[in-house]
């Protein structure tokens, strides 16, 4: 299968210090999605600007359609899209204006770059607010014009960024709709998600990025079953008794269950069935649960399945993620929106 | 695994960039970021107040403020009619177009901010384009400005004392020296983390220059040691030379010395700013 992206050996250290990337590898197939995720400070941002030619590598190489990424950059950037995390879209223009200015400066004709803004108004159902200020515009309007911007020039390579962090369902569903569209006209993308689902929707393959690592890569089906496709947790009034719940469930459990106090985690491949499973057990013995979930594995779940510890923003990422933003400031309302911690939450 | 090679990507979009030379690209890509910036200062309420509003009101404030306090000494006062409106004037087209050029910074730290410099940079637009774009459109506003309070100069009183050649003289070295440093405030800009840190660390820069300057004031009138760098500081020849053009006496000395300073700053500043800019990703 031919490749479309190509990283090797990728490493980049800020302030020589924090360490962003420490020799990430992957490659993705022309026309697939893979998927990179991880939580807020893995190291996917930086991996993402290396591979669109905004940041250079330390060490390590990358290629895109066969073109170097350091070498020949130029090329690059005339084969990639890129849609940030946060939009990066001019405040003081229109819609349309706002894509018009990115496909001249692709160095589209005039002619063409009207007939592109008004296609993608359209596609991205922006037609109705495209010659209004972007002022008037929604997060998620925003963020529609954003991935409209990268596609001005119909990249046969795209790269978004975290696409839909900080997006109501809606919104999501939306961008995962168009992706999905593009994907299918043969588009290669390459999604960064902090969120398993997103991943698990879109991505042919992907990557599990931890501290400038990758540390899993393969299907969704793959890791989740790695993982255990479900979790039960089951909390019980003391340790004592959770301690032997977790000991009894042995044989229900794909993997060894996991002690937290007086919750007890147990990773399970058919959850329903060792529900019923569990809960029968817990009669026998004249145990009641005070609380019993089963769960879809969350990032978090992957995690801990492949580190041994929780996902953790680190406070390294001084080039992923600008947070020392006050927020008392007049200049806000130009600042990058940002997902606020309710709205990842929401959107978990 | 073998790469795919030589893909060339946007069939439609090779077309005309096939014909164009580099530079003319570069000079293209310039163009949409100007038109770009410019449509900003005209949408942007706060951008009309600060480059219309205000040099109006400095020119308003200063001049029948100040205008009946300050008396202009002995030989200059002959020469300028005793008007304190012309000797005025040169020294508030330079303080406002040095005001002015605050903007390059904050305009650069905002685009910063908003990612849109990053998304720039993963176009296949000419690297010189965010800079020159902001430069041409930060030239076209000042312009515009100049013309506007050269007609509030008018009709408070402000006469031109040599000709038409001496005037456009005087305010193309008002403009090349705006228009250098807006270098300065670029390398602000993309140092600064935000739009507000790049203004409060521009204006603390510029007063003791524009205010300690002969702009408003002659340097004779002031302490010895202050008068001298008000002299000498790139703003003395400046507002002088402007002065000089624009009323007479001697102009080469303050004409020289205003232009060695622009040189100087574009010499130290441009590569500044362009390194600056490249590492600001």
């Amino acid at each position: 299968m031919t490749q479309a992206i190509e990283a090797v050996d990728l490493e980049k250290t800020f302030d020589e210090t924090v360490r962003a990337l420490d020799k990430v590898s992957f490659s993705v197939a022309a026309g697939t999605v893979f998927g990179l995720l991880g939580p807020n400070g893995a190291g996917k941002t930086t991996a993402v600007r290396i591979l669109t030619t905004i940041l250079v590598p330390d060490g390590g190489s990358a290629r895109v359609l066969g073109h170097d990424v350091v070498r020949h950059a130029q090329q690059v950037r005339m084969s990639i899209g890129l849609a940030g995390q946060y939009a990066a879209v001019d405040e003081n223009l229109t819609g349309r204006e706002n894509l018009h200015m990115v496909s001249r400066l692709n160095h589209l004709s005039r002619p063409l770059s009207a007939r592109r803004a008004t296609e993608l108004l359209a596609q991205f159902q922006l037609t109705d607010a495209g010659d209004r200020p972007l002022k008037t515009y929604s997060g998620g309007m925003r963020r529609r014009l954003d991935v409209a911007a990268a596609l001005v020039a119909r990249p046969p390579v795209l790269f978004l960024d975290e696409p839909t962090t900080g997006l109501d369902p809606q919104s999501r569903l939306g961008v995962w709709e168009t992706i999905e569209e593009l994907v299918a006209g043969g588009t290669t993308v390459l999604l960064t998600t902090q969120y398993l689902e997103e991943a698990d929707r879109l991505a042919h393959t992907v990557a599990v990025v931890d501290k400038g690592r990758v540390i899993a890569e393969g299907t969704p089906a793959q890791l989740k079953a790695s993982l255990g496709a479900t979790v039960l947790d089951v909390s019980m009034s003391d340790p004592e008794s959770a301690a032997e719940v977790a000991v009894m469930v042995a044989g229900v459990a794909s993997k060894p269950a996991n002690l937290l106090g007086n919750n007890v985690e147990v990773p399970v491949d058919d959850g329903p069935r060792a529900a019923v499973e569990v809960l029968r057990l817990l009669d026998q013995r004249g145990l009641v649960p005070a609380g019993f979930v089963l769960r879809e594995p969350s990032l978090d779940d992957v995690f801990l399945a492949l580190t041994g510890h929780v996902a953790e923003a680190d406070a390294d990422d001084v080039n992923d993620d600008t947070d020392a933003e006050p927020e008392w400031s007049p200049g806000r309302r130009r600042r990058r929106r940002r997902a606020t911690p309710e709205a990842q939450g929401a959107a978990r | 695994m073998t790469a795919v090679t030589g893909v060339v990507a946007r069939p439609e979009a090779g077309v005309p960039g096939v014909r164009g030379s580099a530079l003319g690209w570069a000079l293209a890509d310039a163009v949409t970021v100007t038109k770009r910036n410019l449509i900003a200062i005209t949408r942007n309420p706060q951008a009309l107040v600060f480059h219309g509003v205000q040099p109006i009101l400095f020119v308003l404030l200063f001049r029948y403020v100040f205008g009946g306090a300050i008396h202009l000494p002995g030989q200059l006062g002959v020469e300028l009619k005793h008007h304190y409106v012309n000797y005025l004037m040169p020294g508030i087209f330079v303080q406002t177009m040095a005001f002015g050029s605050v903007s390059t910074a904050i305009g650069l730290a905002e685009d910063l901010q908003t990612g849109l410099i990053e998304r720039f940079h993963a176009l296949p637009m000419a690297r010189s384009a965010v800079l020159a774009g902001r430069s041409f459109a930060d030239m076209v506003r000042n312009v515009a400005t100049f013309v506007l309070m050269t007609g509030v100069g008018y009709a408070v009183g402000f006469r031109v004392q040599t000709n038409a050649a001496g005037f456009l003289a005087g305010a193309a070295l008002v403009l090349v020296f705006s228009f250098a440093l807006s270098w300065g405030f670029a390398v602000i800009g993309l140092t600064a983390s935000n739009s507000e840190t790049a203004q409060v660390t521009s204006f603390p820069l510029l007063f003791p220059l524009v205010f300690a300057s002969p702009a408003f004031v002659p340097t004779s009138e002031m302490p010895k040691w202050l008068g001298d760098f008000a002299t000498y500081q790139p703003f003395g020849p400046v507002v002088e030379g402007v002065r000089a053009l624009m009323f007479g006496g001697p102009t080469a000395t303050h004409v020289e010395e205003a232009l060695a300073w622009v040189v100087g700053l574009l010499v130290v500043l441009v590569p500044l700013a362009v390194w600056r800019y490249r590492r600001a990703a």
